[in-house]
């Protein structure tokens, strides 16, 4: 048995995961603060990905990453190639994951009491410690929450990635991957593991999601 | 020394235009919900900026738009107590305290004088309400500010609790040596609480005086009807110097300045004297008056009446009068039907230019 695809896709969510958290932290963060019009239309860009089908972002993503086209082709030169890479993988499950981080954190972020942040300020707190040591805290909730989506979102991702990076095995293929290249070349007891496997790992998400919101509730 | 504030700020529709400037004392702002005084506050505080104008507080420039100076609300030495205390759930007593102090022995201090020992490991969900705002006072006492701001600190709260709390602040008050702004919609707090009341309407100070001074004669409609007057009326001016009460039906005789146009009086409703039937010969501005309904308060009795013979009844001519129940019950004897003769005593009469 080659247990590859399950380290593949483990370590691509868990690298998507990290880079997720923090920029959808920042983005949900900063869109936060902007004025109406400008927080609508940031909004729906950095929203899109969730509402397009993962064959069209993965298409996009040829576009810019690919070989023959000038970023791809640029990025190629330092040895750095997104296509047909496992690491392309972590690139597909960003673009993919990125919307539920940013749209809980958001959330979070919008349900935050800035009378708190006022009162720090006018006590002498400084912008980094009311943001890490107040609001962060308070908004622990909405970000973990976000945080186990995005990853389970990245575990699962399966149209852009297989655009982007296609099946390799030993290579690029993932769980989500192998479970269809098993059950089109009629292995079906090969697809089951894996989809025993992935069962497993949701159910696991699924029951950390409502302890989060159990402690909390 | 002390604060002196000069600020415009436009926020959609609405514009704040306020100054004053206050010293060693506690100065009330008296306004309805939505009148920008919270605005002025936070202003003030620094946590939102004015479009222009100019806040100095004990020789230093908090604020001023020409000389583009506009110190962080972490420089400007601003104590906040917020309407909700806004102390911060995830930190304990002791933690919240020293938000304010930003040292443990100065924390514990301050812990000890606010009668919060033994609370100091509790979240502030576990605490009681009089807990909370003390609390709130220690934290925000000891970052030693220059200038106090109290953002209706007892709105939403029982009665019972309000009258503990409302100690409380008087006895910061008394201790503290700075100015102080209490902001309330409430006449009586602010009454009881301050010095020198300012009067807002819609972003603007419409009337600032000493208290007892506001409270017997306001300057403007706006600050009469905030000071608790429920009897007012348009006037209408006469060719020989009197004027007509509109709403009242009836001629309002001595105003104090002959040379000053009037454009509204108004009176309170227990100053209103009895006149037994018959006896008005003579007397200026009376009101013969049609009894509506009788309210009985909880120590008072309201009377609402119309004045007889009005041409055209307004908003404002329903007029109250209050006195207490015996002394009701006695008038209410000799009166003939559901009709009385009132008198409006001269000095009790409120004339507004504005």
């Amino acid at each position: 048995m080659d247990w590859y695809p399950l380290w593949n896709s483990l370590r691509i969510a868990g690298i998507a995961c990290v880079i997720v958290f923090f920029t959808g932290i920042f983005a949900a963060y900063y869109a936060y603060r902007l004025p109406g019009i400008w927080k609508g239309i940031l909004d729906a860009v950095l929203t899109l990905p969730m509402v397009l089908p993962p064959t069209v972002c993965g298409y996009f993503l040829l576009l810019i990453f690919g070989v023959k086209h000038p970023i791809g082709h640029f990025l190629q030169q330092f040895g750095i190639q997104f296509v047909m890479s496992w690491y392309g993988g972590i690139l597909a499950a960003v673009v993919v994951s990125f919307p539920l981080m940013y749209r809980t954190a958001r959330g979070a972020f919008e349900s935050f009491d800035e009378n708190l942040a006022h009162a720090g300020r006018t006590l002498g707190l400084s912008e980094k410690y009311i943001f890490w040591r107040i609001r962060m805290p308070l908004c622990r909730q909405g970000i973990l929450a976000g945080t186990v989506l995005s990853f389970a979102r990245a575990l699962g991702e399966y149209g852009a990635t297989s655009m982007l990076i296609g099946y390799t095995p030993g290579r690029t293929a993932t769980i989500a991957t192998t479970v269809y290249q098993l059950w089109r070349v009629n292995d079906d007891a090969g697809a089951m593991i894996w989809v025993f496997v992935n069962l497993a790992i949701s159910t696991v998400i699924l029951i950390a999601v409502n302890l989060l919101e159990k402690k909390h509730g | 020394m002390g604060l002196s504030v000069n600020i415009k700020k436009k926020t959609g529709d609405f514009f704040l235009d306020v100054s004053f400037e206050t010293e060693n004392s506690v100065l009330g702002l008296l306004g309805a919900s939505g009148c920008g005084k919270s605005m002025t506050l936070k202003c003030i505080a620094g946590v939102e900026k004015p479009d222009e104008g100019r806040i100095v507080l004990n020789d230093r420039v908090l604020f001023d738009s020409e000389k583009g100076i506009n110190l962080p609300p972490q420089k400007r030495k601003v104590g906040y107590l917020f309407q909700d205390y806004a102390l911060f759930p995830n930190m304990t007593v002791l933690q919240n305290v020293k938000c304010g102090s930003k040292d443990l022995g100065k924390a514990k201090e301050y812990i000890k004088k606010y009668a919060l020992e033994g609370t100091e490991d509790l979240y502030p969900d576990q605490l009681s309400g009089g807990q909370k705002q003390r609390v709130a006072l220690a934290r925000m006492l000891s970052s030693n500010p220059e200038t106090i701001l109290l953002d209706e600190p007892f709105t939403a709260l029982d009665n019972f609790l309000k009258a503990r709390l409302e100690r409380q602040i008087m006895e910061v008050i008394e201790d503290v040596k700075a100015p102080i702004i209490f902001v309330s919609h409430d006449r009586n707090e602010v009454y009881r609480l301050t010095d020198t009341i300012a009067v807002m309407e819609n972003g603007h100070i419409v009337d600032i005086s000493e208290k007892h001074e506001l409270f017997k004669s306001p300057k403007t409609l706006a600050s009469t009807l905030l000071t608790g007057c429920k009897n007012v009326t348009r006037l209408k001016r006469q060719e020989n110097g009197n004027y007509f009460a509109t709403d009242w039906g009836i001629k309002l005789c001595d105003a104090p300045f002959k040379d000053k146009e009037y454009r509204f009086a108004g009176f309170r409703a227990h100053d209103l004297k009895m006149v037994t039937n018959g006896n008005e010969f003579g007397k200026e501005n009376i009101l013969h008056s049609e009894i509506v309904r009788e309210v009985e308060d909880t120590f008072s009795v309201v009377i609402q009446f119309f004045p007889k013979g009005l041409e055209e009844k307004t908003e404002y001519s329903l007029l109250t009068y209050e006195t207490d129940p015996s002394m009701w019950n006695d008038i209410k004897e000799n009166m003939d039907g559901r009709t009385i003769t009132m008198q409006i005593p001269d000095e009790a009469i409120i004339w507004m230019s504005e």
